[in-house]
């Protein structure tokens, strides 16, 4: 009895925590400006299935593509295994399915302690490539600090987890066989990988020794649940849940078709046309627009669901021009920082009220001038992101705050311009020497 | 296309020249093939000569909207003076711009690269480049990013090089893992940020690594990085940078 209080009161914990981290994580992402993202359900379902589900473009680079497989239906598929333990838990029972599910029951733990075994080697084989072969796109100072742990440390939490569900298999394999299980009957499982592992391990081992071990399993298994849980809206590793609305939410559009400015539109059409009344589109009580963005809450609320999506995989800036030719820009650094800087702003706005002001900024404070100068707009970061996260359109927008409303950008691309204004075309040329090529050779 | 109009005829369709093929000397000839090519086909086009202005490309992707929303608007008063319905244009920059971001301003037209023009002009046999000057050379091609990733137009230049009967062979990244020649998103006009590296360079080595004759592209910037790359390791004897449209011409004699 005082078990099941004891579990109760942690699941309630556990998921309460967890529902008022969603939320924080939730309002910091409406602070970012409206976007219209629900045209074309059918085609955002699609992109859904195919990109978050069926990972798709992780399968341009096969071999992580395949052991990221593993951990991901590995984790998938242990979820029912959850379903009762949490049962189990609450009604005090042990194995409840055992019985009702019969052969089935069988078949989908073994199913399971297969997977975990594959997701086991893929853990390894991710520390191993992380810290031992030391990958150049998980080795850049971008990641040192935090980052850098922050997977290490999931990594690990996935071997100890593995590590707990086979202990409370093997211990109850033995117990079993001895008809000591809380289980009714004697004999094997007969489950895939414990059956065999468990009585290698835990043979020996004395009657309380195994109840021991198997409940040491049971608690530990569930206790990193709730951590995992927790850890989450924290983590790189949220993209486990937020892949799936980020690619919801996905660009539709040509990847080359940058944002049209609305509220440029207006000023353009005023300039243009004589006639129009100059008071007529600005409303003494508009709030003043920003052109472009100066810190996270001037990008669209997408932009902003993207940097928490972000698993901070690299893929993009390895594919980056820019980066690859030593540049400073490096597009997986354009979304942390984001990410960073919305967790800052999102505090300071619960702390100090919606007119919070740190004196700070997304560009200038997290991301420079010279950064966001270097890219070329090639769109290869977006092709290769796995969760369909957008770099470009965030480095576009900071460039229009800085040549907008501050007029600072590279004196060439001013002259560029102005030649534009004046010539109607990027180099000092005549517009009345534009058919010339039709009469040279 | 003034002139067309005086005469009271409609063309059936509008060569957007842009300002590299109207300008720069390595774009005139790439305008020039485009040319020869449709009147060779007898296509009915116009251009829109002093009259066209830039697309205002540059300048949005340097992030000012004023002047690309200004010459946006120009642009699409004169073409829809015109009643313009559709364009071809050799530049991917132009083709992105006028295909994607002037309908919210206005300016609905059909846009296609010229790579899909010609590409329609072979298939329907109005022009025949078998066994032409470039049979059994090595050709590699360079996707644009704007022609590419930005608007999924990848066969349309490839066939037309393996209608060439050259042998196309691909760098190793391609398609839509290919690198950028180095000049979008307003880099032509600038120096490169401070890195161990030009991007263009980088991209030659791709080419280089091919061992092909003939590096072909679609884009008059990409051409300009291209050749600039070529001249860097002195191989400008060994490789030639040729716009597939130039090829074409070649090849059919014109
Ligand atoms: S679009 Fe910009 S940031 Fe993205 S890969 Fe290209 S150069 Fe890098
Ligand atoms: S933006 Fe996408 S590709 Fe880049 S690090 Fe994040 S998840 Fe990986």
């Amino acid at each position: 009895m005082v078990t099941i209080l004891i579990f109760a009161v942690l699941s309630l914990v556990g998921f309460g925590f967890f529902a008022w981290n969603i939320s924080k994580v939730r309002s910091n992402i409406l602070l970012g400006k409206e976007i219209d993202r629900t045209d074309n359900r059918s085609d955002r379902w699609k992109t859904m299935l195919l990109v978050a589900f069926g990972q798709k473009k992780m399968f341009t680079r096969p071999i992580p593509a395949l052991l990221h497989l593993c951990l991901y239906v590995a984790f998938v598929i242990t979820q029912i295994e959850l379903i009762e333990i949490i049962a189990d838990g609450l009604t005090g029972n042990h194995r409840m399915f055992h019985d009702a599910l019969g052969g089935f029951y069988t078949f989908m733990i073994s199913f399971i302690e297969i997977l975990s075994v594959l997701a086991f080697i893929a853990t390894v084989a991710f520390l191993a490539r992380r810290n031992l072969l030391k990958l150049p796109r998980l080795n850049m100072k971008e990641l040192a600090g935090w980052p850098a742990k922050d997977a290490n440390l999931i990594l690990i939490a996935e071997i100890t987890l593995i590590c707990f569900i086979f202990m409370m298999n093997g211990a109850d394999e033995v117990l079993y066989s001895q008809g000591k299980s809380h289980l009714e009957g004697q004999g094997s499982l007969g489950f895939s990988i414990s059956s065999f592992v468990g009585p290698m391990l835990f043979g020996s081992v004395s009657e309380s020794g195994l109840h021991l071990i198997e409940r040491i399993g049971w608690w530990g298994h569930i206790l990193m649940v709730f951590g995992f849980l927790n850890y989450l809206p924290y983590s790189k590793h949220f993209h486990i849940v937020l892949a799936f609305p980020n690619t919801w939410y996905s660009n539709l559009e040509k990847k080359g078709k940058f944002t049209n400015m609305a509220s440029v539109t207006a000023e353009v059409k005023l300039m243009m046309d004589p006639t129009a009344d100059p008071y007529a589109a600005a409303p003494a009580d508009a709030e003043p627009q920003r052109f472009g963005a100066k810190d996270v809450t001037d990008l669209t609320w997408k932009n902003l669901l993207d940097a928490y999506t972000c698993t901070e995989c690299g893929r993009c800036t390895s594919s980056c021009p820019a980066n690859q030719t030593g540049k400073l820009l490096s597009p997986r650094k354009i979304m942390m920082d984001t990410r960073d800087r919305l967790v800052e702003v999102g505090e300071g706005i619960r702390k100090n009220g919606k007119d919070f002001n740190d004196g700070k900024s997304l560009i200038g404070d997290y991301i420079t001038a010279e950064e966001i100068w270097a890219c070329t707009s090639c769109n290869a970061c977006v092709q290769e992101c796995p969760v369909n996260i957008d770099p470009l359109s965030i480095i576009v927008d900071l460039r229009r705050y800085l040549v907008m409303e501050e007029s600072k950008m590279p004196s060439e691309l001013a002259g560029m311009v102005t030649n534009i204004e004046n010539n109607g075309a990027p180099w000092q040329f005549s517009p009345a020497d534009r058919l010339n090529w039709r009469d040279e050779n | 296309m003034a002139e067309m109009m005086a005469q009271g005829e409609t063309p059936d369709i509008l060569f957007w020249v842009g300002c590299s093929g109207s300008f720069d000397d390595r774009a005139k000839k790439i305008t020039k093939a485009v040319v020869k090519i449709l009147n060779k086909c007898d296509v009915k086009f116009a251009v829109l000569g002093t009259e066209e202005s830039c697309t205002g490309d540059p300048a949005k992707r340097a992030g000012n909207e004023f002047t690309f929303q200004m010459q946006a608007m120009m642009n699409i008063q004169v073409l829809d003076g015109y009643e313009v319905k559709k364009i071809v244009t050799a530049c991917p920059h132009c083709f992105n711009t006028l295909k994607n971001e002037y309908p919210e301003l206005g300016g609905n037209y059909e846009v296609i690269h010229h790579t899909q023009l010609i590409q329609g002009l072979i298939n329907d046999g109005k022009l025949g480049v078998e066994g032409g000057v470039y049979k059994g050379k090595k050709i590699t091609f360079h996707d644009p990013c704007y022609l590419g990733r930005a608007n999924d137009v990848y066969e349309a230049p490839r066939e037309l090089i393996e209608k060439l009967d050259a042998e196309l062979i691909e760098m190793k990244r391609c398609k839509t893992n290919g690198l950028c020649c180095g000049a979008g998103g307003a880099q032509m006009f600038k120096e490169a940020e401070k890195g161990n590296k030009e991007i263009n360079v980088e991209r030659t080595e791709d080419a280089l690594e091919t061992n092909a004759n003939i590096i072909a592209t679609g884009c008059p910037f990409c051409n300009t990085m291209m050749t600039d790359g070529v001249k860097n390791f002195n191989k400008e004897g060994e490789i030639q940078v040729l716009d597939v449209a130039e090829l074409i011409a070649n090849a059919a004699d014109l």
